[in-house]
């Protein structure tokens, strides 16, 4: 029996928490947007969610046989791509187009880098925005709210920005108007956010920083900043796009600068830019600088004397 | 908000598990055999003064400190010296051991009286005389603590009675049990080192510790500091900063920043040493762990093998799978139960195989807990990526060394990576140049 103890170093102990019940929540978090989606462009919206998370899990499953590579069985991490894959198209997008979405997202940006945590821009976003280029005229044609109540007679609000006031707001908030079927209800977007929150899941700076730097940005450009937060991409871009783990600075100071980033981009190109949506060119345009702000943002460690070395990290 | 940006430092929030807070202590009958390792503390070994056949007392020395920094290591039994001989210790070092068969008479020796204690040097003397090492578990020579180079400029006593370390409840029967103690120790360390202030740090998981204490101060500069319930919050860095707001230098020393931190047993040992002028013979630890028949917290007399302190515990209740000295994140494991209790231990753990199973390591996700739970800032995985590149200039100014080994990240890591031990490894490397 003497020979036979365990040794290991310290510690013996780890916490309750894994990749997998984090992806889990995130997955939790987007279902009362998803059902939300469901009243608002009818049972193609699930029924889109569930072949692009199909077709996620399968490419990764497909591909890591393929390769020889450990499948990562269960992590469910590509069930949060499948998914926030879907919340970026429009309900009515043909079905093979969201597979080919789902290949790019999953086996072009995520396997082809390594995997999980290897990823250098958030998968969804590219697979949205490879869709978006390829497909333009599809993955523009937002469908209109099945149950016909109100569609600000647009396609998306953010076209019509000028026309629309404070008698809007609350469609808005409800999402019973046109746009890509996950982004629409800015209601159950923000419950989910709060969710992750407070499942410390993700941190509040991005999604507090991005929308804030939004709303003043809106000011300054004139613009009403309720009408800015509440519809477009935003607020699942902000809770949910911004707050990849992979795809965003570690510390807090990094994540002040990446979300206040994000805000200038988004507006920048919403005011500026010829297209109505910004938030996925910004997101994927900060995904990219994200290890320079990693280095550029290390945490000051207790008691080592500050500048020492003088801005080693340039 | 200002510290919020330089650092988060959000620790970790560790199980508790103390179930054995409310067990008294109670003291455990003489074993077999006591081994006494000439290495219980940092510094140089102590060197046997007796050999086969001699016959000692309770608080004879039978090891003399081998330098400034060392300590003497005296047998808590009246018995015979059975031998000299080595064992290997947790780290892999070969120690040399004094083993004596207790005769069970417990006849005390005569040369053990009070101290007289009259001034600093005296009293310096007299804790050197004590064999006290930091019983917080580093076993650092308290004598060598207690004279500071820069003795003018402390200014305030910091005792740890954190106890941060999940199922670890020793410390605090000793802040209800030894209250009176605690207090000797605290007032004579202030006054022979003139220090006016003193705060006891005890985590707000020890209510009755906290009333029992606050109550029992009956001096001004002492008081009781609630700390909140993070690991580590016992690591003296962190302690000193949650205390005093200073910042510890690194590399550097409390004193640095006007501070000494003595663990809570050891300045109770130095209350009671001035009183009685009995060494460090005796240790209360905690005995506890899932297959523990009767965890409890116990009197033992240091030498004391742990197989035989588990029986007294009331054996196991199935197959070992780890023995710990210490608490399960920074306890050291045994690789057999054979092993003697050290001054420094203030907790036998002992774990089935199935609690110690560490579930599967997958890959980084990049989340960041491990930077944001650090204590000093330091960013794990970058310093791991560095290591397993080989880049001893990223660790150099990633600051690897700075790490205590509290292991914060590697318990907050969803992906349950190995990060600690692999920065104890980097650490190795740098002090290499390079090699791995």
């Amino acid at each position: 029996m003497a020979n036979k103890l365990i040794v290991t170093a310290a510690p013996h102990i780890t916490s309750a928490d894994s990749t997998q019940k984090i992806m889990q929540r995130v997955c939790i978090a987007l279902v009362p947007t998803l059902i939300a989606s469901v009243f608002i462009f009818g049972i193609n919206s699930l029924i889109l969610t569930a072949i692009t998370v199909a077709a996620c899990v399968l490419f990764e499953y497909g591909y890591c046989k393929l390769m020889g590579r450990e499948v990562p069985v269960g992590d469910f991490s590509a069930v949060v791509t499948g998914m926030l894959l879907a919340f970026n198209l429009p309900a009515t997008l043909p079905w093979w187009m969201a597979i080919v979405g789902a290949f790019i997202a999953i086996v072009i940006v995520k396997q082809l880098f390594g995997g999980l945590g290897y990823n250098f821009a958030n998968p969804a976003i590219v697979g949205r925005i490879a869709l978006a280029v390829g497909f333009a005229g599809r993955m523009a044609d937002y469908p209109k709210p099945e149950n016909g109540i109100d569609a600000l007679a647009s396609a998306t609000p953010l076209a019509v920005v000028d026309q629309l006031g404070s008698s809007d707001y609350l469609t808005l908030l409800l999402g019973n108007h046109g746009g890509v079927l996950g982004e629409t209800c800015a209601i159950t977007l923000l419950l989910g956010g709060i969710y992750l929150i407070v499942t410390k899941v993700i941190s509040p700076m991005i999604p507090v920083t991005y929308l804030a730097t939004v709303a003043v940005l809106s000011l300054c450009f004139g613009l009403d900043p309720i009408v800015q937060l509440l519809s477009g991409g935003l607020m699942l871009g902000a809770f949910f796009m911004a707050t990849d783990y992979v795809t965003s600075p570690t510390t807090d100071k990094g994540k002040l600068i990446f979300g206040i980033c994000l805000g200038v981009i988004t507006m920048l190109i919403r005011h500026f830019g010829t297209m109505n949506e910004g938030v996925s060119f910004a997101i994927l345009l900060m995904n990219l600088v994200v290890p320079y702000i990693d280095v550029l943002t290390r945490q000051d460690r207790l008691g080592i004397a500050k500048a020492k070395k003088g801005g080693a990290a340039k | 908000m200002s510290k919020f940006l330089k650092r988060s430092a959000q620790g970790a929030g560790v199980p508790h598990e103390k179930r054995t807070s409310s067990l008294e202590t109670v003291v455990m009958p003489l074993p077999s055999k006591i081994v006494l390792s000439m290495s219980q503390h940092i510094g140089a070994p102590a060197a046997p003064t007796v050999a086969k056949g001699d016959q000692v007392y309770v608080g004879t020395v039978v090891g003399k400190a081998g330098g400034f920094v060392s300590s003497d290591i005296h047998s808590g039994v009246s018995g015979i010296v059975d031998g000299i001989t080595t064992i290997t210790a947790p780290n892999g070092a070969v120690q040399t051991a004094v083993v004596i068969i207790p005769d069970g008479e417990q006849k005390v020796d005569p040369a053990i009286a009070p101290p007289q204690v009259t001034d600093l040097k005296s009293f310096q003397d007299a804790v050197r005389a004590s064999g006290l090492v930091g019983l917080g578990g580093a076993g650092f020579p308290a004598a060598v603590k207690l004279a500071p180079k820069n003795l003018d400029e402390i200014d305030t006593l910091i005792i740890n009675a954190a106890e941060c370390e999940p199922y670890i409840t020793s410390d605090n029967r000793c802040l209800i049990e030894d209250t009176h103690f605690i207090l000797g120790g605290v007032k004579a360390v202030m006054k022979y080192l003139n220090i006016g202030k003193c705060v006891i740090g005890i985590e707000g998981n020890k209510p009755e510790a906290i009333a029992k204490m606050k109550d029992a101060i009956d001096v001004p500069g002492i008081e009781v500091k609630t700390l909140a319930c993070r690991y580590p919050q016992g690591a003296e860095k962190v302690l000193i900063e949650n205390c005093t707001g200073r910042e510890v230098p690194f590399p550097g020393l409390p004193s640095d920043v006007g501070v000494i931190v003595m663990n809570v047993t050891s300045v109770a040992f130095v209350g009671k040493y001035l009183e009685t002028g009995m060494p460090l013979v005796t240790k209360r630890l905690t005995v506890d762990g899932d297959i523990v028949k009767d965890p409890k917290n116990v009197e033992v007399i240091i030498g004391t093998p742990v197989q035989e302190l588990l029986e007294f515990c009331g054996g196991l209740t199935d197959e070992p799978g780890k023995v710990l000295y210490g608490g399960p994140m920074m306890g050291n494991c045994l690789a057999d139960l054979s092993q003697p209790i050290l001054k420094n231990n203030n907790a036998i753990l002992a774990f089935s195989r199935k609690w110690a199973h560490l579930p599967k390591e997958t890959n980084c996700i990049h989340c960041g807990r491990c930077t944001n739970a650090c204590p000093l800032g330091l960013s794990a995985k970058e310093i791991v990526q560095a290591y397993h590149d080989g880049n001893v200039e990223l660790l150099q100014e990633l600051n690897a060394d700075l790490c205590m080994s509290c292991g914060t990240c590697s318990f907050v890591c969803p992906a349950k990576r190995p990060l600690a031990p692999s920065i104890a490894q980097a650490k190795i490397m740098m002090k290499n140049g390079g090699k791995k």
